[in-house]
């Protein structure tokens, strides 16, 4: 599976705050949670990412609450994947689970520029600057997490157990 | 192996763990708040199994935006409250039954020493400081466990902080962890166990002890965990009757690294805009003018941190023009604090005192600040726009920073008012 997009660049430590303010948290309905996402950073973001794009940080990424929101307003915005130097604990594990891949490369997320033709490819790691035609190699998922994205995400992997199948 | 390993061990019915194993482990309790019930709420609906794996141990707080600040919200918790009632939760808090989850559910015993915690908040590693495995997820690993009672987890490596050395006067544990999070930053212990040890935690009060777990997360960490000791079981005494087992660490355990904190002639700390890592002596900040103080939440909402401001406060007023926002962190220590006299050394000194919840902290209820406002706060947070506005100012500290703080009308620390 490849993501075509635009770089959208970011510093270290983007906190679940910055990504989306707690004002939109008495809502659950994504569509709605997007139009808060980076609202107090860039608020042009909402207006101009373009589905596929890819967020590239610096380390921690989406460090602070758990707020599941998070990752949401990020996917629902259409954001095809997130590249960062590392990312926060609990983001990790929240992307993961609603189906928002996260590839960790210092060196890709050196080396990509705002605005910038990105491809990642989820199976390889492979992510080549269309740019520049840099090319990096992210640290594989982890089997584990492999086989969670394979199910389709945690809810449909524990379907598969309980149930026998997807559906 | 650590403590955190032993319990995780245990709960996969392994004789052993290595930091960077994957187990699947049992859980004790899984609680979710009114942020991030309605999201668990709805996934636990798309996993599709009838029940819940135990009604005694999955329980919903509504502790955020209560009471319902808008009508979202109380849709939210109205979705929480039915679902309580259609799987016969014995533990679904609001009204006034209700507190911050993570002063509420340990004051109720409902967390004991050597259990697998799982909370979909971040804070939920505050429970560590009852020699608990205790960790933050999101609301589809919390819909996870409460469908299955189970968890999978990567073992994490163990940070050991030692402290020694004797507190000096208005140095808490809230100084420790600040302290701590400047030396080692905001991803110093990302994807590890902080096991905080040394004499100085052993004289620590327990509430003090919940403070410095509370803010583990802060640093990136996994959980935050303290040994099981005396302090410990008078304060499990109080609440709960309950059997618990205690883990210790080996002395020979694997340790990822060890450092060593002096705590003799540690001044008051206080975390400056905008990081938790920020951190410098409450004397180097400068007379820096504030607009509002907040003591209260799940880092310093205990009984005893109203009970220190209060000493400050007492015969004092908060400075002309400066707003003292006051939150106890349960309707237990709410009454306490009612019945010790405490809410009325603290509404002369003028402060306005809320019902007990997370209140301004996260900038989604009451008391948030205006564009340019400055605040010293009790918390655990100070990114950008945290309590508000986006160019508002958070200053992390102490009770008794707070306090003088009030009192003075700029950053202080307790030592100028005397």
């Amino acid at each position: 599976m490849t993501i075509e997009g635009n770089v959208w660049k970011f510093g270290d430590d983007v906190d679940t705050d910055l990504i989306l303010p707690a004002r939109f948290l008495n809502l659950s309905d994504p569509a709605e949670l997007a139009k808060g996402c980076f609202l107090n950073l860039r608020p042009d973001f909402i207006g101009r990412v373009q589905r596929g794009d890819v967020i590239v940080g610096g380390s921690n990424f989406g460090c602070g609450s758990s707020r599941e929101h998070a990752p949401l307003a990020i996917r629902e915005a259409g954001v095809g994947a997130i590249v960062a130097k590392s990312f926060a604990r609990i983001f990790y594990r929240n992307a993961f689970n609603i189906g928002l891949p996260l590839l960790e490369s210092e060196a890709a997320a050196e080396g990509l520029k705002e605005g910038d033709r990105v491809s990642v490819d989820l199976a390889t790691g492979v992510i080549e600057n269309k740019t520049s035609g840099k090319i990096w190699r992210a640290n594989p998922i982890p089997p584990f997490m492999r086989e969670l994205i394979q199910a389709g995400g945690l809810v449909e992997s524990i379907r598969m157990k309980t149930h026998g199948a997807r559906g | 192996m650590t403590i955190t390993e032993k319990i995780l061990a245990d709960h996969a019915g392994v004789s052993a763990v290595r930091p960077g194993d994957l187990v699947q482990v049992r859980v004790d309790a899984a609680f979710t708040h009114d942020v991030t019930a309605p999201l668990a709420l709805e996934t636990f609906h798309r996993i599709g199994v009838p029940r819940v794996y135990d009604r005694e141990k999955v329980i919903l707080v509504a502790d955020h935006f209560v009471p319902n600040k808008d009508i979202q919200t109380a849709q939210q918790v109205k979705k929480m409250r039915e679902f309580a009632r259609e799987q016969g939760l014995r533990h679904f808090y609001e009204g006034g039954e209700t507190g911050i989850c993570h002063v509420l559910l340990p004051e109720k015993g409902l967390i004991l020493p050597g259990q697998v915690i799982i909370g979909a908040d971040s804070h939920t590693c505050t429970h560590g400081a009852l020699g608990a495995f205790s960790t933050g997820v999101g609301s589809t690993d919390l819909a996870a466990v409460m469908a299955t009672g189970e968890i999978w987890l990567k073992v994490p490596g163990t940070i050991r902080f030692e402290y020694t050395g004797t507190l000096p006067e208005w140095v808490q544990g809230k100084d420790l962890i600040l302290h701590t999070l400047g030396r080692i930053g905001v991803e110093g212990a990302l994807y590890r166990a902080m096991e905080f040890t040394g004499p100085v935690i052993a004289a620590l009060p327990m509430h003090q002890r919940f403070t410095m777990a509370n803010m583990a997360i802060e640093g990136g960490a996994k959980n935050g965990i303290m040994e099981v000791d005396d302090v410990t079981r008078a304060w499990l005494d109080e609440r709960t009757s309950g059997p618990y087992r205690v883990f210790r660490s080996d002395p020979d355990a694997d340790y990822e690294s060890v450092v060593t904190i002096q705590v003799d002639g540690l001044s008051p700390q206080v975390a400056c805009p905008s990081s938790p890592a920020n951190v410098m002596p409450v004397s180097d900040v400068g007379p820096v003018p504030i607009d509002q103080v907040f003591i209260g939440s799940c880092t310093n909402g205990w009984l005893e941190d109203l009970r220190c401001a209060a000493s400050l406060l007492e015969g004092r007023k908060a400075a002309p023009g400066l707003r003292l926002v006051v939150i106890p962190g349960s309707p237990w220590i709410y009454r306490k604090a009612l019945e010790e006299g405490i809410l009325a050394t603290l509404l002369d000194a003028g402060a306005v005192i809320g019902p007990p919840c997370c209140g301004p902290c996260l900038g989604g209820h009451m008391g948030l600040l205006a564009e340019g406002e400055r605040a010293v706060s009790t918390t655990n947070r100070n990114f950008i726009g945290r309590m508000g506005h986006p160019k508002s100012e958070v200053y992390l500290a102490n009770p008794a920073v707070a306090a003088a703080s009030a009192v003075l009308g700029r950053v202080a620390g307790p030592a100028e008012l005397f």
